[in-house]
């Protein structure tokens, strides 16, 4: 009797459906991230049930971190570099060219004196995220931070957006609240009187209502 | 011949640039919530009219995460009745509710210096859980705060 040979077939299966699918996934995640601004400052923001959302951009970002120190950012490219000329300009300090230039992946957040932010410019971006930032300062005597608040507003005015951008104010849970009401406080004094609160979602309690 | 080409290698990357967009991806935006502040008062402005007493609701943000309330304004004659409560669900929230039959109630909040931030966007959210219109942030007053001291809650 002859042997039953069996007929052998590598078992290898038609992969083009995964590999469709894989790189129309790839596609779509490559499409739809937008990698996070660098953050000069870690805030752990406080939860809340509200859902409205921050709005894409025009956004001036106040950051209050837990050790009371002030950040600020904007993320309106067209105004970054006008903004630091003519803050600059006003607390007499002038910025090179390359520094300028720097300024545009620093505006994120930073919250360095108008005094030292030339020389953290001058740094290239890994030295810059080990440098500790002391905070814009925001008192009586030396209020640099109401300056950059006007003046992105001013601008952000004049520039082809031609409104005043949002305020969103970003504060460490475990601040204090004098801090923050001491920023509202000095933007109310400019009559900017409206304001968002970034916060994490919370779901909505049933029992609320 | 066979046409077929091992197509494992570029499997292998396509996975692996799908899980890293997937890992640096956020999808959740953070959410904000909006709070108006009162317009600064001009020099020839009238007075804003007072509110009455009787419509009126004192929160007191204290230290360690503390929050008092009485009802009505602080005033010289007698001292407010001051009580205890929390932020859950079982806390200030009831009590809220309670006088929000009251269509023209308007919550006074006062952050003490030492309150949490968290606790501010607490009692915030609190107001929007419940659906209080009328309530206005309100520095603290001394008298409040020695309130606070003198109560032993």
């Amino acid at each position: 009797m002859p042997k039953v040979k069996p007929h052998r077939t590598s078992p290898s299966l038609d992969m083009t459906p995964m590999v469709d699918l894989a790189f129309l996934l790839v596609t779509f995640f490559m499409l739809t991230t937008k990698f996070a601004p660098e953050e000069a400052v870690v805030v752990d923001t406080p939860t809340s049930t509200s859902e409205i959302r921050l709005p894409e951009s025009h956004v001036i970002t106040i950051a209050v971190d837990d050790q009371k120190r002030v950040f600020f950012g904007v993320d309106d490219d067209a105004i970054k570099s006008d903004l630091l000329t003519q803050v600059g300009a006003k607390y007499g300090v002038s910025f090179t060219p390359s520094q300028i230039q720097a300024f545009k992946g620093v505006a994120s957040s930073f919250g360095t004196p108008i005094e030292k932010l030339p020389a953290l410019l001058s740094l290239d971006s890994e030295q810059r995220k080990l440098v500790k930032q002391e905070g814009i300062p925001a008192d009586s005597t030396n209020n640099q931070f109401i300056e950059w608040v006007q003046t992105a507003q001013a601008l952000s005015r004049k520039s082809a957006y031609g409104k005043a951008p949002y305020v969103a104010i970003k504060g460490d849970g475990k601040t204090d609240v004098p801090t923050v009401r001491k920023v509202i406080k000095l933007m109310q004094e400019k009559n900017i009187n409206r304001f968002n609160l970034i916060t994490d979602l919370e779901t909505k309690p049933v029992a609320g209502k | 011949m066979s046409t077929k080409i091992d197509m494992t290698p570029m499997v292998d990357l396509a996975f692996l640039l799908l899980t890293f967009f997937m890992l640096t991806t956020t999808f959740s935006k953070p959410t904000v919530m909006e709070v108006a502040m009162p317009v600064k008062p001009k020099a020839d402005d009238p007075e804003p009219p007072a509110i009455k007493e009787s419509n009126a609701l004192t929160l007191l943000l204290g230290e360690d995460n503390k929050l008092y309330y009485y009802d009505g304004l602080l005033s010289a004659s007698q001292k407010p009745e001051l009580k205890l409560s929390n932020y859950g669900a079982d806390g200030i929230r009831k009590v809220l509710l309670q006088r929000n039959t009251n269509p023209d109630l308007v919550v006074l909040i006062k952050p003490d210096d030492k309150s949490a931030y968290k606790n501010m966007v607490d009692i915030l959210d609190e107001m929007n859980i419940t659906g209080t219109k009328k309530y206005a942030l309100v520095d603290i007053a001394k008298p409040d705060q020695e309130l606070i001291k003198s109560s032993g809650l």
